[in-house]
């Protein structure tokens, strides 16, 4: 297992390269992590014009994105590199996607912002703050672990995902007792469950990033790990027809 | 660190001034090139100019027109004797001499000079070799083109200075005014001297020939070569591909260098003392100057095999290695073939060299004084260079024209050596 | 993609090695070219060997076939294998070894004749052919294995050397499959070459995998993860790293060998 950090390559510029992939990289899940906390304090503060700034800074994300692709791709022309370096360049690559998805999911989260606010508070409402909070730190811990090349706090992160997805089953099954008792409360409910389940694919992102984290700094892979989400097996309701998985 | 370079200014007047001198060096060089090839040129073209001026003359030779009588009976045969089997044994009976003698004085009286002053002494083979060809010329009185003495010789071709006293002259204002008379009357001719180019050696310059050195010569070289190339070769190939390499072979290697280098009199001393005293060969026999010449090449020809052996590039062993073959496969199938051309410059040039060797032959008495062109390896022979270095000790003024010529033979069997090694080197040369 | 691979070589480590070295330990009089290697070679398998220049990775290429023998200074110790025979033994004929265990050498080295004599010269010297009928019928086939009997068979006569660099690989490589040997080992055969060559040469020998085990020798750590199955990973004169290729290159378990193929050496 080779966890230390690495020495510098002979050719010079090829460091340069993986710098800049990494830079790129941490700026982007900065981003991203921003997007998720704000999105988030936009939907508790019923503040549609701060979701709106929310939806209008995501194109920033896929611009870097972009980058990070084209960086990635010349990297791997120029430089072929291997074993561990062709695992933090794939790793670059894998990961920027997956940070482009979280930005997606801050930003359909933020799309909701309008709706929400024309309807009444709602009461389930209070763990979704709670729960962003433990995702925005996993998001945030995850990037950490990638610039620190840290597996150990990649499986920590990993490990966390459980408690996610702990949040999100007790707010489905509160989301599910608050629409059943009134049914005017479907339509805020709905966004809230979406809202949960877009901060649930946040979190299994960030256990993504975490994945990719481990693999690229180990060589390993982290084992299967028990998937927490047990709404899929929820027969009572048939709420899980459009999500995917 | 100390401070920044400053760029360097490429058009500054000091660098141009640089670029100027380095220029002129290099030109400076050219020229001391071209002056010493142009030289060296000029002393060749020298060199070979004097030797053909001197020497073109004897390949020629200078006739004189006499009426001869074949008075069968002066001869003593008739031409019916000439025609049975025994023919070429009455030719060899019959007194051509005498004929001459007759014909000669009858000419030289005329002129007021003596008959042996007019004629060579060989003239009279002229008259049997013209028998010999037309025995029905017996009894007829016919005009015979015969070979003029030494003296006359050398008038014919203008190389006696008349301006100088007549004591320090070979010939005598009598005779020059006699020669003068001849060549007034169309009786004096310049040919081909076919004597010089199928005879041996001679003590009068006129009947004397070089096929007996250059047969000598021919004779010695054979033996020389077989003996040398396949020891030479074989010893090449055995310290190259198989001896270890330790203390004992770099003694041979240095002892083979050693001998390239011994002065080529002490192998004459060492032939003396082997095969002549100890062997008891025959003296002054080609086959002992062959083997004497033998010992001395051996050398060079081991070095220069074992140089193209060693030139064969390593990744064609390895290849043959590679597929499996044997050593001696590797050797015989494709070092020695690639070597080849070298092995043959190196022994083309060995036995050039001792074609030219004079010394170490002057040992075991191919020096002697031989008429005969040698029929055989046992047979007493001398060889060109020796043939060479004799006539330019005789006295007789017809013997530098001759050594000129010898020389010119020589020089012409050299560059047909060489140019054998340059064909065959063409030839086997590959590109690897 | 890995998990194949990883099930591939397992399934082959089940049949016997064609050769396998034991200790292999190699003095150049005083002075110890490799510390004790042990590496097995399949036929199913190509084996790449790579490392840094003077690893010993050639030294012990060139052990396989013995041709260090003609090295007088050289000394081996260990014990390598041919098929449970040891090749250093006394009773093994070192040229018939050559002829079972062919090699290929960093520089094209036809011999300097024609194509034909080239390829037939293996089969003639070891008798395999009993007719010129029978040697033309090795001539061609070895030229089609070797990918080249398109491009010459109207020139055999020509001279092997009049080729193209690419093409006179390809001849040594007919050349040496002409005497149907057991184990080809190649010493950096695509060195000289240009990339259309090296490519034409690779394609060969993934052809020659499974009827011959290979062994290549190679500086270019892109062609070692191309051609090969497993790779071992040489320096100073020590195995450091033996493995599947795909491993190797994704994820080398030593530091040293991680150093050396991300290019952080020195």
């Amino acid at each position: 297992m080779n966890t230390n950090p690495p020495t510098a390559h002979t050719v010079k510029s090829f460091d340069e390269d993986l710098r800049q992939l990494r830079l790129l990289i941490g700026e982007m899940g900065g981003l991203a992590k921003d997007q998720v906390d704000r999105s988030v304090a936009a939907i508790v503060a019923r503040d549609a014009d701060a979701a709106q700034a929310v939806v209008q800074s995501d194109p920033r994300i896929d611009r870097i994105e972009a980058e990070v692709e084209q960086l990635a791709i010349a990297t791997i022309a120029r430089r072929a590199p291997l074993a561990d370096d062709l695992r933090e360049v794939i790793a670059a690559l894998k990961i920027s996607a997956v940070i482009e998805r979280i930005g997606d999911y801050a930003k359909n989260n933020a799309k909701r912002v309008n709706s929400i606010a024309q309807d009444s508070p709602i009461r389930p409402m209070v763990i979704v703050p709670e729960m962003a909070r433990i995702v925005s730190q996993m998001v945030d811990d995850a990037l950490d672990a990638y610039a620190r090349r840290d597996p150990e706090l990649a499986r920590d992160v990993w490990k966390r995902d459980n408690s996610v997805d702990e949040y999100y089953n007790s707010l489905f099954r509160a989301l599910l007792t608050f629409m059943m008792e009134n049914p005017h409360h479907i339509t805020p409910s709905t966004h809230m469950l979406f809202i949960a389940k877009n901060l649930e694919r946040i979190g299994d992102h960030a256990t993504n990033i975490a994945e990719v984290v481990y693999y690229s700094a180990t060589g390993e892979h982290l084992t299967d790990r028990q998937k927490a989400d047990e709404t899929v097996y929820t027969v009572s309701e048939d709420v899980e027809g459009e999500q995917e998985r | 660190m100390n401070s920044p370079r400053v760029q360097t200014d490429w058009a500054s007047p000091a660098m141009q001034a640089r670029v100027r001198r380095r220029y002129a060096k290099e030109r400076r060089f050219r020229f001391m090139g071209l002056g010493a090839l142009a030289l060296a040129g000029a002393f060749l073209f020298f060199l070979l100019g004097t030797i053909f001026a001197n020497g073109y003359t004897g390949f020629l030779r200078t006739e004189v027109k006499l009426l001869v009588e074949y008075d069968p009976f002066t001869l003593g045969i008739d031409s019916s004797a000439l025609a049975g089997p025994g023919g070429e044994n009455a030719l060899n009976t019959a007194n051509f001499q005498g004929l001459m003698v007759a014909a000669a004085n009858a000419r030289a009286q005329n002129l007021g000079i003596a008959a042996k002053d007019l004629v060579s002494d060989g003239a009279w083979l002229a008259l049997r070799d013209a028998v010999r060809a037309d025995p029905g010329l017996i009894g007829k009185r016919v005009d015979v083109w015969v070979p003029t003495s030494g003296d006359f010789d050398l008038l014919g071709k203008g190389l006696i200075e008349r301006n100088v006293p007549e004591a320090n002259r070979p010939v005598s204002d009598v005779e020059v005014a006699a020669f003068d008379k001849l060549k007034a009357d169309g009786a004096v001719r310049t040919t081909l001297n076919t004597t010089f180019l199928t005879m041996a050696d001679s003590t009068s310059p006129e009947l004397a020939g070089i096929w007996g050195a250059a047969k000598g010569s021919l004779l010695t070289l054979v033996v020389t070569l077989l003996l040398c190339f396949p020891i030479g070769v074989m010893t090449a190939i055995y310290l190259e591909e198989y001896a270890p390499k330790n203390r004992f072979t770099d003694i041979i290697e240095v002892s083979i260098n050693n001998l390239a280098a011994v002065p080529s009199i002490i192998f004459g001393l060492l032939g003396l003392a082997v095969f002549l005293n100890f062997f008891g060969m025959p003296r002054s026999a080609p086959i002992v100057g062959g083997l004497t010449l033998a010992l001395m090449t051996l050398p060079v020809i081991v070095i220069a095999g074992r140089i193209a052996i060693k030139s064969v590039p390593p990744s064609i062993r390895d290849a043959a290695l590679g597929v499996g073959a044997s050593q001696i496969q590797v050797v015989f199938h494709h070092v020695l073939p690639l070597a080849l051309p070298g092995i043959l410059t190196g022994t083309i040039i060995g036995m050039a060299r001792a074609l030219g060797e004079t010394a170490p032959l002057l040992m075991i008495g191919m020096r002697a004084f031989v008429t005969d062109v040698p029929g055989g390896l046992t047979t007493p022979a001398t060889v060109l260079p020796v043939q060479i270095f004799l006539w330019s000790d005789e006295v007789a003024r017809g013997f530098v024209e001759k050594t000129s010529a010898a020389i010119i033979v020589l020089l012409v069997f050299l560059m047909l050596m060489n140019g054998l090694a340059i064909y065959l080197r063409n030839k086997f040369e590959k590109r690897w | 993609m890995m998990a194949t691979m990883t099930a591939n070589a397992e399934a082959v480590v089940s049949a016997p090695p064609k050769m396998t070295a034991r200790d292999v330990k190699v003095f150049y009089g005083e002075k110890q070219a490799l510390n004790g290697v042990s590496i097995d070679v399949h036929t199913d398998l190509v084996t790449a060997f790579i490392g840094p220049s003077g690893c010993g990775k050639s030294t012990f290429l060139r052990c396989l076939n013995r041709m260090n023998d003609t090295i007088d200074a050289a000394r081996i110790e260990g014990r390598i294998e041919l098929e449970g025979h040891d090749i250093y033994a006394p009773d093994m004929d070192v040229v018939q070894l050559r002829a079972r265990v062919g090699m290929v050498f960093q520089k094209p080295n036809p011999f300097p004749k024609s194509i034909y004599e080239n390829v037939s010269y293996g089969p003639r010297i070891h008798g395999l052919a009993s007719t010129k009928a029978d040697l033309d019928a090795i001539v061609e086939q070895s030229l089609v294995r070797a990918s080249l009997w398109n491009e010459v068979k109207d020139r055999l006569q020509d001279s092997g050397t009049a080729l193209s660099g690419g093409q006179q690989q390809r001849l040594c490589i007919a050349r040496a499959i002409a005497v149907d040997p057991e184990v080809i080992l190649m010493d950096e055969p695509c060195s000289a070459l240009d990339p259309i060559a090296t490519a034409k040469i690779e394609e060969l020998i993934d052809d020659l995998r499974g009827r011959y085990a290979i062994v290549i020798v190679t500086h270019n750590m892109q062609q070692a993860a191309r051609v090969s199955q497993r790779t071992a990973f040489f320096h100073l004169g020590t195995l450091v790293e033996y493995g599947d290729t795909a491993e190797i290159f994704t994820n080398p378990r030593e530091q040293r060998t991680k150093d050396y193929i991300t290019g952080r050496f020195g």
